[in-house]
C-alpha cells in the first residue's frame, strides 16, 4: 500500500490580508480620507480652535493666515461675521457624517428589503415594486428632495427623510436584479433542495453574496447623501440656521465671493475630498470583499 | 409602426398631466405649513388670517379648490402667485425662455464635448491616449453639475475674472426685446453684441450643466462605437481598403449614434433637473431659480404651475428623443 503523505497543508493565506491586497491603493486612500472625515466629526470640540458660532466682528473676512493680512489666530480666516472658518468646516463635518450614516443606512435597509422581496417573489409583487421604482426614478432627484425637505420643514430629520425617500430606489433596483441572478445559481437551488424555506435561502445564502455589492452602493450613497445635504443647506432648507454646514457656508461665501473667495472655496474642497474618499473606499472594499472579480 | 407608438404616447399626455396635478395639489395641502403663515406679520388677528385664506380660496375643501383651479387652468389661467403677487402664467412665460435657452446651449456644448471625446477615444483605441480620455470622462462624470457650477464660478468668475457670474444679462444693456428668448432673438435680428453679452453670462452655467452630461454621451457613444467597429460590415470595409477614420465616420458612426441618442437623450431630463441649482448658483433668472423660492415660500399657485411646466417639458423631451431615434433608425422609420 502506497504511503499517503500525511502532512499539514500549508497555512491558508489570511483572508483579511488577501482582501487588503486586492483592495489596493483605492482602499487605503479611500479609508484614510473617510477616516479623516469621521475623526473631524467625532473630535470637533477638541480640534476646532474656536467656537464655530462665536462672532468677532472686528476681525471679519480675514483671509487664511498665509495670505496677506491673515491672522495667526484664524488659520483659515474668518467669514463676514468674524467666525472662524476652520472651526466651522470641522463642525460641518458632524452634520455631513450624521446625515451620511443614517440616511444611507435607512435607504439601504428599505431598498434592500424591497429589492429582495421583488427579486425573490416575482409575479405581481415584482411588477408592483418595479413600477414603483420606475415612477420614482422619473422625478429629478434634486428637485424631489428640495420639495420634500421644504414640505416637511427644516431640520436634520427632514433632510434624512428626504434623502431616504428619494434614494431607496438605487438599492432596490440593483438588489432586485442581483437577487434574480443569484437565485438561478446552483447553490441557491441546492439550498432549496435541502429544505430551506424562502426567507432562510435569502438570509443565509443570497444576502451574503450581495455584501460586496451593497458595501459599494452604501459608500457611494453616503457620498450622495453628503451632496444632497449640501444642496439643501445651500438652498437654505436644511438644519437650523445657526448649525454650521458646508452648504450654508457656500451660500454665505457666494454673497461675498469677490471679497473673500476662500469662504466658498474651502467647503467645496471639503465636499470634493469627502465624496472622492467615500467613492474610493467603496471601490476598494468591493475589490477586497469580492474574490471573484466581476467587471 | 413606431410613429403609431408616438401618437399613442401623445394621447397619454393629458391623463399624465392630470395625475401630476392631483398629486401636487393634494401633497401641498395635506402637509403642514401654508403660504398664509409665510406672509402675515406676527400678531395678525385670526379674522385677518381668515380673510386672507378666503381671498386665496384656501378655506374651501380640497376637492372644491382643485376643481375650481383645474377649471381655470384649462382656460389658461394659472392663478396669481402669492409671494410675488403676479400672474403665474406671466411669470412662467417670462422665466421659461431663459431656462430653455440655457438647456439648449448646455445640450449643444455637451454633445460637442461628448462626441469629440468619444471619437478621440476610439481613434486612440488601445493606446495611452484612450486611457487618458477615459480617465477624463470619469472625472467629468464623478462631479455633479452643481459642484461644477461652484468650481467654474470660482475659477473663471473670481480667480481669473473672465466671465460674469450673476444674472442673465448686464443691467446696463438696453432690453427692448419682443420675446423672452433673448439669445435666439438677438441672434436672429443680427444684434451680435447683445448675443455675445448674453452668451458671456450663459457660458459658465451651461458648461456646468454640460460637463457631466458630456461624459454620459462620451461613454455611451464610445461603447457603441467599439461594438459597431467590431461588426462584420466594418471589418469588410477595412478589408476592402478603406481607411480607418473614413470607416469610423461614414459606416460606424451613424450606427453607433442610434443607441447613444436613445439612451443619452433621456438624460436631457437630468440636465433640466440640474438647472434648478445651477440657475440658483449663478442667480440666473430661469424657472429653476424661481422654483426654489416658490417652494420656500409655499407659493401654492406658483408651485403648481411650475410642476406642471416641468412635467410638460419632461414629456416633450422624452417624445422628442423617441422621434429623433425613429428618424435616425431606418429600421424603425420603415418598420
Amino acid at each position: 500500500m502506497a504511503d499517503i503523505a500525511v502532512r499539514a497543508m500549508a497555512a491558508p493565506p489570511s483572508r483579511l490580508l488577501a482582501g487588503v491586497r486586492r483592495g489596493g491603493a483605492r482602499l487605503w486612500v479611500g479609508a484614510a480620507l473617510t477616516a479623516i472625515l469621521v475623526l473631524a466629526a467625532l473630535l470637533a470640540p477638541i480640534l476646532a480652535p474656536h467656537n464655530p458660532l462665536e462672532q468677532d466682528l472686528l476681525s471679519a473676512q480675514l483671509p487664511p493666515m498665509w495670505m496677506h493680512g491673515g491672522d495667526g489666530a484664524y488659520i483659515l480666516g474668518t467669514d463676514s461675521l468674524g467666525r472662524c472658518v476652520l472651526s466651522r468646516l470641522i463642525y460641518s463635518a458632524q452634520t455631513a457624517v450624521i446625515v451620511a450614516l443614517i440616511a444611507a443606512s435607512l435607504a439601504a435597509l428599505i431598498g434592500v428589503s424591497l429589492g429582495l422581496f421583488a427579486g425573490s417573489f416575482g409575479g405581481w409583487v415584482d411588477q408592483f415594486i418595479s413600477r414603483l421604482i420606475d415612477v420614482w426614478m422619473a422625478f429629478p432627484p434634486v428637485l424631489l428632495s428640495i420639495v420634500l425637505a421644504a414640505v416637511i420643514g427644516a431640520g436634520l430629520t427632514s433632510v434624512i427623510v428626504a434623502i431616504v425617500v428619494v434614494d431607496w430606489t438605487r438599492f432596490a433596483r440593483v438588489v432586485r436584479a442581483e437577487t434574480m441572478v443569484q437565485l438561478t445559481r446552483d447553490y441557491a437551488a441546492a439550498a432549496r433542495a435541502i429544505g430551506l424555506n424562502r426567507s432562510k435561502v435569502l438570509r443565509l445564502e443570497i444576502l451574503p453574496n450581495l455584501v460586496p455589492l451593497l458595501v459599494t452602493l452604501l459608500a457611494v450613497e453616503m457620498g450622495i447623501a453628503i451632496l444632497v445635504e449640501v444642496i439643501l443647506s445651500f438652498v437654505g432648507i436644511s438644519v437650523a440656521g445657526d448649525t454650521p454646514t458646508w452648504g450654508s457656508m457656500i451660500a454665505e461665501g457666494r454673497q461675498i465671493v469677490y471679497q473673500a473667495p476662500w469662504i466658498m472655496a474651502l467647503p467645496i474642497g471639503c465636499i470634493i475630498v469627502s465624496v472622492i474618499g467615500l467613492n474610493l473606499l467603496g471601490d476598494g472594499l468591493r475589490l477586497a470583499l469580492d474574490p471573484v472579480q466581476r467587471s | 409602426m413606431r410613429w403609431g407608438e408616438i401618437i399613442r404616447r401623445l394621447v397619454l399626455v393629458p391623463p399624465t398631466l392630470f395625475g401630476v396635478a392631483v398629486i401636487v395639489f393634494v401633497l401641498l395641502r395635506v402637509v403642514p405649513g401654508d403660504p398664509i403663515s409665510m406672509m402675515i406679520p406676527p400678531g395678525a388677528s385670526q379674522a385677518d388670517i381668515g380673510r386672507l385664506r378666503a381671498l386665496y380660496g384656501l378655506d374651501q375643501p380640497i376637492l372644491h379648490q382643485f376643481v375650481s383651479w383645474l377649471g381655470q387652468v384649462v382656460q389658461g389661467n394659472f392663478g396669481r402667485s402669492i409671494s410675488v403677487r403676479q400672474d403665474v402664467l406671466d411669470l412662467l412665460l417670462t422665466r421659461l425662455p431663459a431656462t430653455i435657452e440655457l438647456t439648449l446651449l448646455a445640450t449643444l456644448i455637451a454633445v460637442v464635448i461628448g462626441v469629440l471625446a468619444a471619437l478621440v477615444g476610439i481613434l486612440a483605441r488601445g493606446r495611452r491616449a484612450e486611457w487618458a480620455v477615459d480617465g477624463g470622462v470619469g472625472v467629468l462624470l464623478a462631479i455633479p453639475d452643481f459642484l461644477w457650477a461652484l468650481i467654474l464660478l470660482l475659477l473663471f468668475g473670481v480667480l481669473v475674472p473672465l466671465l460674469p457670474i450673476s444674472g442673465r444679462i448686464d443691467p446696463q444693456v438696453e432690453i427692448d426685446f419682443h420675446s423672452n428668448f433673448y439669445l435666439i432673438e438677438s441672434l436672429l435680428t443680427g444684434r451680435l453684441d447683445v448675443a455675445a453679452a448674453l452668451l458671456r453670462h450663459m457660458i459658465l452655467p451651461a458648461l456646468a450643466l454640460a460637463l457631466p452630461f458630456s461624459a454620459i454621451i462620451a461613454r455611451l457613444l464610445k461603447a457603441s462605437l467599439v461594438e459597431a467597429e467590431d461588426q462584420d460590415y466594418a471589418q469588410i470595409a477595412r478589408a476592402r481598403g478603406y481607411s480607418r477614420p473614413s470607416i469610423l465616420l461614414n459606416e460606424v458612426f451613424p450606427n453607433a449614434l442610434i443607441p447613444t441618442v436613445a439612451l443619452g437623450g433621456v438624460q436631457v431630463t437630468l440636465l433640466l433637473g440640474g438647472t434648478v441649482l445651477v440657475e440658483r448658483i449663478f442667480s440666473y433668472e430661469g424657472i429653476g431659480n424661481m422654483a426654489i423660492d416658490a417652494v420656500i415660500n409655499r407659493d401654492f399657485p406658483l408651485i403648481q404651475g411650475l410642476v406642471l411646466t416641468f412635467a410638460v417639458l419632461f414629456i416633450v423631451l422624452n417624445l422628442a428623443v423617441d422621434a429623433l431615434v425613429t428618424l435616425l433608425d431606418p429600421r424603425l422609420r420603415h418598420g
